[in-house]
């Protein structure tokens, strides 16, 4: 199943390109934004070992698929709940880091 | 193949797109377009459950949080302690995260030959459960624990988010009131939208027992149509301390976990269903749920509170 | 029979893809918001339909076919109305006419 590898490259290459964004960028939004492409090609791991595992007249394997739903759900929860906290935080203090100047 | 390898090459630029643009604006848009893609793969990848929720969730609601998000921070300013890091940290970053996928595509191309799978016990089981879909099957009934688990995650997420609260604003209505022109263009399309979408949303989550869809991926259709006639100024937001409200929110959970413990009476185990009934108890759990997960995911959008109701 | 389905979705699925690509062109190469958006609501609800058009002739249960269509109407009804909402926004300030 050639066509799964395919995608487990692009996922090792998003996870690659998340965490260079998300130690290079200050903002923490952007911050955001790359962990959410880690999530992405974490979950597309998932993805390919589950096509990897088509069996009994399916297309893949179910398991991992029904963990891919969860774990996207629970990852908008967390992006809401960090992004709610970047705005209260700017709200506060006009700045969206937490380092002090000086 | 060579359509997997174009939306693969396309999907890596997005990616490199999101990260390397220098407007946030312009990386929130960037990372809405790679969510669609991906969801392209997952299609690829005989998933197309997983890409209904990556279109809708992981791109689309995910995608209104950010942009709200992008535009209210612009004006942000960044302190001089945080610059951007020097030429050596940038350098050092792309050598680890370039060991970082080379290592995720060794694992990807060690991977072991016969693939092990579930697939076939997955498969002996659904008659039992009543259902057509696998990946149902699988949410509700053989790791139906982790579905209730996902649905207290949520409710402990929009604990969270409310409990950033200004004091002044405790118990107040979130999100900004629109007042938007009732000849308008939005006012319009979401008189028109928003009736077509809640039956779509009710029809994917109803379907989902037999083919690809869900209750979750119905409840952010549901929550979405909330967000779009709340923008269009044609509904307001109820205030967070009204108890049908926190009653709607905790059905879900509540019913999931009731019938979770009257499992021990019927079939001898946390969550297990009898065989005759299994369909029914499914079906009882996945009404509740639907509700509370889409007023969840529409008061996670909307945000905490930052107005009083007009007295 | 289904060769001339397979050549006549082929056909309009091809036209329906020229008509992205001249509504990108026009994304790329026009000077403002306004004649971009114009470009690209123009061309892309017409590719978008002949896209649909050529996958009803692969369609053989009705209720898909519907869906197909219902597709295009509502991609159709919500481009519209974010073009006017951009273009309201994107209005030139300068004096009209």
């Amino acid at each position: 199943m050639s066509d799964a590898t395919v995608y487990g490259l692009c996922s090792g290459i998003l996870v690659g390109l998340g965490l260079f964004g998300l130690i290079v960028h200050p903002e923490p939004l952007r911050k955001i934004l790359a962990f959410n492409l880690i999530g992405g090609g974490v979950f597309l791991l998932f993805g390919v070992v589950a096509r990897r595992g088509a069996a009994a007249g399916f297309g893949g394997d179910p398991v991992p698929q029904a963990l891919v739903i969860t774990g996207l759900v629970v990852a908008f929860a967390a992006t809401a709940l960090a992004v709610a906290l970047l705005r209260r935080l700017f709200q506060e203090t006009g700045r969206t880091t937490l380092r002090s100047d000086g | 193949m060579v359509f997997d390898i174009g939306l693969t090459l396309l999907v890596v630029a997005v990616a490199v797109w999101t990260i390397a643009a220098r407007d946030t604006f312009a990386a929130v848009i960037g990372f809405v377009a790679f969510g669609l893609l991906l969801a392209l793969a997952w299609v690829r990848l005989a998933a197309p459950d997983v890409a209904l929720t990556e279109a809708a969730l992981g791109s689309g609601v995910t995608g209104v949080v950010l942009l709200g998000a992008s535009t209210r921070l612009r004006h942000a300013e960044i302190s001089a302690a945080d610059k951007k890091p020097g030429a050596m940290l940038r350098a050092a970053a792309a050598v680890l995260c370039t060991v970082v996928s080379a290592g995720l595509a060794a694992i990807v191309l060690v991977l072991p030959h016969p693939a092990p799978t579930l697939a076939p016990q997955a498969a002996a089981n659904m008659a039992a459960t009543g259902l057509g879909n696998p990946v149902t099957a699988v949410l509700m009934a053989y790791r139906a624990i982790d579905t209730l688990l996902e649905t207290v995650v949520l409710l402990l997420a929009l604990l969270g988010l409310w409990s950033l609260t200004p004091d002044p604003f405790w118990g107040g209505l979130p999100g900004r009131r629109h007042h938007d022109d009732p000849d308008g263009v939005l006012t319009f399309a979401a008189q028109l939208l928003v009736p077509v979408g809640i039956l779509v949303g009710i029809h994917i989550f109803w379907v989902g027992s037999v083919a690809p869809g869900g209750e979750f991926q119905g409840a952010t259709i549901l929550a979405a149509m909330w967000i779009l006639a709340a923008m269009a100024g044609l509904v307001d937001a109820p205030p967070v301390s009204r108890r049908w409200l926190r009653l709607i929110l905790v059905a879900g959970p509540a019913v999931f976990f009731t019938i979770g413990l009257a499992g021990f009476a019927m079939a001898g185990g946390f969550l297990a269903y009898p065989e005759s009934h299994a369909k029914l108890l499914i079906v009882m759990i996945e009404v509740p749920v639907t509700l509370s997960i889409a007023a969840t995911l529409a008061l996670l959008v909307a945000g905490p509170p930052d107005r009083m109701p007009q007295q | 029979m289904s060769l001339a389905l397979d050549l006549l979705t082929i056909l309009a699925v091809s036209a329906g893809v020229f008509f992205f690509l001249a509504g990108t062109v026009g994304l790329l190469r026009l000077p403002d918001a306004l004649t971009r958006l114009h470009a690209l609501t123009k061309a892309d609800n017409l590719g978008l339909g002949l896209v649909v058009l050529g996958l009803l002739f692969q369609e053989e249960r009705l209720f898909a076919a519907l869906k197909l269509i219902t597709v295009w109407l509502l991609t159709l009804l919500a481009g519209a109305t974010v073009t006017r909402l951009i273009a309201r926004n994107a209005r030139p300030t300068g004096p009209r006419g």
